[in-house]
C-alpha cells in the first residue's frame, strides 16, 4: 500500500470540564486522519464527539496533548493564526446550521471566502453560486437566510463551508435535520470532496448507514477511542 | 464591497433602523446642546469683552500708592511707624512724553495715549453727580475707542475745537436735565471750578461709564489739578491681540517703575464671572454629551447580545477578533456619524433662531454666532464619544467564544 499524507493527527489530547464537578471528557484520543479520507465519528450519547470536534476545530484550544495539521504544530499558536487557519483550511459545519440571518444564502456562502480575499468579490459570488448549485439550492440564493426551512440551511451552511476548498472539513451531525433524499446528496457531495478533490472529512454522525458508508469509523466511549476503523 | 466587515456593519444598520436611529437621536440632542450651549458663552464673552474695550484699553500705566515704609533709619536712629499710611505724593508721571514713545517702539503696541484723569463733581442749579473726567487728545483717544461711533448728540471735533468745551456721559445729562450748548459747572477734588459748554453727549450702553464720565481736553484737565501743562497721570495702550496681554504687560513693566496694568487685571472679577459661567456650561453640556455616548453603549451591547450567533459564526470561519471590533466600531460610527451630522444641524437651528431674538437695549440682538471651530470641536467630540462608547462593547463582542454559543 502507498505512503498516505497525513493531513491531521492528534496526539494524546485530554481535556476536562470542571463545572459542575472536574470529570475528564477526552482521555488521551490519539489518532490521524489521511488526505482524502472520509471518517466518521459515532459514540453514545455524551461520549465527547462533539468536544473533540471543537478541539480539532481549533475553536476550543484548552486541552492538554498536542494536534498537528498540515504537518503543523497548531496548539499553542496565537488566536490571529489560528482564524487565518479556520479561514483558509478548516470547513466546520454546525450540529444546528448556523446562517447569518439578515444575509441571502449566497452571502452567508460568500463571507468566509470575502475574508480570505484569494479571489474578487466577483469571483467569490460565482463559485458560491456553483456551490448553491451543488446542493440543488440555487433557487433560493437570495433569499434571506431567515426564510429557508431548516434543511436547506442546513445545506447553505455546508456550502459556506466548503467555498474556500478547505483541507479539512468537520461536521457535527451534518444530516440531522435532512431527509433521506438530502441526506444521500450530501453523502454524495462528502464522497465526491474526498475522492476526487482529496480533501479530508471527518463527521460526527448517529446514522449508522452513513458510517458504514464511510471509509473509516472511529467509535468512541466515555471519552475513549473504542474502535477505529473500517465498520 | 471590498471589506466584508463594513458590509456586515451596513446590513446590521440597516436591519435595525429603529434602533440606530434611536441610538443617533440620542447623539443628535447631546451635539447639538453642546454646540448651542457653547456658542451662546462664547458668543456672549465675545460681547461682554467688545463691551468691555469701548472704554478699556489693553494696557493701563499709572502710578501706584506707595505706602510709608515702616521703619525709616536717619543716622544711628531707627524709627518704627506704627501704621503706616498711603503716601499722599503726586500721581505725576514724570517724562511721559519719553515713556509713550518706548512703548510705542514696542512691535506688539497699536497704540498709545496720554491722559490726565481726575475726579469731578458736575453740577447745574442744586443738581450734583460725581464722576470721573478724561482729559483727552479727543482725536488720538477717538482713534482707541472710536468715542464718535457713540455720540448722540455733537461731535468729538467740536471738544477739539473748544477749550472750554466738554462732552457727557448721557447719564449725567439725564441726571442734570441738561442738553447739548447748555452750560454746567463742573469742579475738582482741589477746589478748581470752571463752567463748560456741553458740546457732544455720548452714550457707551454701560450704566457705570455713561453715569460718570466725561471728557475734556487734556489742558482743561490739567488747569482742573492746578498741574503744569506737562502733567500726565495715566497712559493706555492698545496691543495687537488682547489675549496676550499679560504677556505684554510683563514686558511693558520692564521698560519703566510704575504700574502697567492689563485690561485683565482691572476686568478681573467681570472675568472670574465669565470663567465660571464657562465652566458651568461646559460642564453640563458635557454631561449631556456623556449620557448621549452611554445611549450608544447600551444600544450597541444589546445589539451583540442579540447577534452573538453571528459573533460565533464569524469567529468559527476565520474572522478575527480586531474583524469583530472592526464591525462594531463601524456600526457605532455610523450611529455617531448620523447623530453629529443631525446634532450639528439641529444646534445650528437653535443658534439661527435665538441670532434673531431681540434682547433690546445696548445687547440688541442675541450675541450668539456660528464659530467653526466650536462646530468642528462638537463634532469632533461627537464621534470621539461615540466611537468611545463602541469600543467596550465590540471589545466584549471579540471575546466571544464561539464554542459556548454553539454548544448551546
Ligand atoms: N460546557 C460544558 N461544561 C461541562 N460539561 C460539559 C460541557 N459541555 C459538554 N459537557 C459534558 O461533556 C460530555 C461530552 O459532551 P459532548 O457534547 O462532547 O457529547 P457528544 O458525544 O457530542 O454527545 P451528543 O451525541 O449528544 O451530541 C457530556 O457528558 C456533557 O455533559
Ligand atoms: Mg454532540
Amino acid at each position: 500500500m502507498e505512503e498516505r499524507k497525513v493531513i491531521l493527527e492528534s496526539k494524546n489530547i485530554s481535556k476536562y470540564f470542571h463545572e459542575p464537578s472536574t470529570f475528564q471528557v477526552l482521555k488521551e484520543v490519539s489518532f490521524k486522519a489521511y488526505e482524502g479520507e472520509f471518517l466518521t465519528l459515532v459514540g453514545k450519547s455524551g461520549s465527547g464527539k462533539s468536544t473533540l470536534l471543537y478541539c480539532l476545530s481549533t475553536m476550543d484550544t484548552d486541552y492538554g496533548g498536542e494536534l498537528y495539521m498540515l504537518n503543523e504544530k497548531i496548539t499553542g499558536q496565537s488566536p490571529d493564526q489560528l482564524s487565518d487557519l479556520r479561514n483558509q483550511s478548516i470547513g466546520f459545519i454546525f450540529q444546528f446550521h448556523y446562517l447569518l440571518p439578515e444575509f441571502t444564502c449566497l452571502k452567508n456562502v460568500m463571507l468566509p471566502a470575502l475574508k480570505l480575499k484569494k479571489y474578487s468579490p466577483k469571483e467569490i459570488e460565482e463559485r458560491a453560486y456553483e456551490k448553491l448549485v451543488a446542493l440543488d439550492l440555487h433557487e433560493q440564493a437570495l433569499k434571506p437566510a431567515s426564510k429557508l426551512s431548516g434543511g436547506q440551511q442546513q445545506r447553505v451552511s455546508i456550502a459556506r463551508a466548503l467555498i474556500n476548498d478547505p483541507k479539512i472539513i468537520l461536521c457535527d451531525e451534518p444530516t440531522g435535520n435532512l431527509d433521506s433524499k438530502n441526506t444521500q446528496i450530501v453523502f454524495d457531495i462528502f464522497k465526491q470532496l474526498s475522492t476526487e478533490n482529496n480533501q479530508t472529512i471527518i463527521a460526527v454522525t448517529h446514522d449508522n448507514d452513513f458510517a458504514k458508508a464511510s471509509d473509516r469509523t472511529i467509535e468512541m466511549s466515555d471519552g475513549k477511542i473504542l474502535i477505529n476503523g473500517k465498520l | 464591497m471590498k471589506n466584508p466587515n463594513l458590509e456586515i456593519a451596513f446590513t446590521h444598520i440597516v436591519a435595525r433602523k429603529k434602533q440606530t436611529l434611536i441610538a443617533a437621536l440620542g447623539v443628535t440632542i447631546g451635539l447639538s446642546v453642546y454646540l448651542f450651549m457653547n456658542s451662546l458663552t462664547s458668543g456672549f464673552e465675545r460681547f461682554q469683552t467688545a463691551e468691555t474695550f469701548k472704554s478699556t484699553a489693553h494696557i493701563k500705566i499709572y502710578k501706584d500708592d506707595e505706602r510709608a515704609k515702616a521703619l525709616v533709619s536717619s543716622g544711628n536712629v531707627e524709627t518704627m511707624i506704627v501704621n503706616p499710611q498711603v503716601v499722599n505724593s503726586s500721581k505725576e508721571l514724570i517724562n511721559p512724553e519719553q515713556l509713550v514713545n518706548s512703548v510705542k517702539k514696542e512691535p506688539y503696541i497699536t497704540q498709545a495715549i496720554m491722559q490726565v484723569d481726575f475726579a469731578a463733581f458736575y453740577n447745574k442749579g442744586t443738581a450734583q453727580v460725581k464722576g470721573t473726567s478724561n482729559g483727552v487728545n479727543i482725536v488720538d483717544y477717538n482713534a482707541m475707542f472710536n468715542t464718535q461711533k457713540y455720540m448722540k448728540a455733537g461731535t468729538i471735533a467740536d471738544l477739539q475745537n473748544n477749550k472750554n468745551g466738554i462732552i457727557l456721559g448721557s447719564g449725567i445729562a439725564d441726571k442734570l436735565g441738561v442738553r447739548l450748548g447748555d452750560n454746567i459747572s463742573v469742579a475738582s477734588s482741589v477746589g478748581v471750578t470752571k463752567n463748560l459748554e456741553i458740546v457732544g453727549i455720548f452714550e457707551l450702553g454701560s450704566s457705570m461709564v455713561d453715569n460718570g464720565t466725561s471728557y475734556v481736553n487734556i489742558s482743561t484737565a490739567q488747569q482742573f489739578l492746578k498741574e503744569s501743562p506737562f502733567f500726565v497721570n495715566t497712559i493706555y495702550a492698545n496691543t495687537i491681540d488682547y489675549n496676550k496681554s499679560t504677556e505684554y504687560m510683563h514686558s511693558l513693566q520692564q521698560l519703566t517703575s510704575y504700574k502697567v496694568e492689563d485690561w485683565k487685571v482691572i476686568n478681573a472679577d467681570i472675568l472670574a464671572g465669565a470663567t465660571t459661567r464657562k465652566m458651568m456650561f461646559g460642564s453640563i453640556s458635557f454631561a449631556i454629551l456623556v449620557v448621549a455616548a452611554f445611549g450608544i453603549y447600551n444600544i450597541l451591547s444589546s445589539t451583540i447580545s442579540q447577534k452573538i450567533n453571528d459573533i460565533a459564526i464569524l469567529k468559527a470561519t476565520g474572522y478575527r477578533g480586531s474583524d469583530v471590533i472592526q464591525i462594531f466600531l463601524t456600526e457605532a460610527l455610523i450611529m455617531g456619524l448620523m447623530g453629529s451630522i443631525m446634532g450639528i444641524l439641529l444646534g445650528s437651528l437653535l443658534i439661527y433662531l435665538l441670532q434673531h431674538v431681540y434682547v433690546g437695549g445696548p445687547v440688541g440682538y442675541f450675541p450668539i454666532g456660528f464659530e467653526i471651530p466650536i462646530i468642528a470641536q462638537s463634532f469632533v467630540l461627537g464621534l470621539l464619544f461615540t466611537v468611545l462608547a463602541g469600543f467596550f462593547p465590540a471589545k466584549k463582542a471579540a471575546n466571544v467564544d464561539p464554542v459556548s454559543i454553539f454548544r448551546k
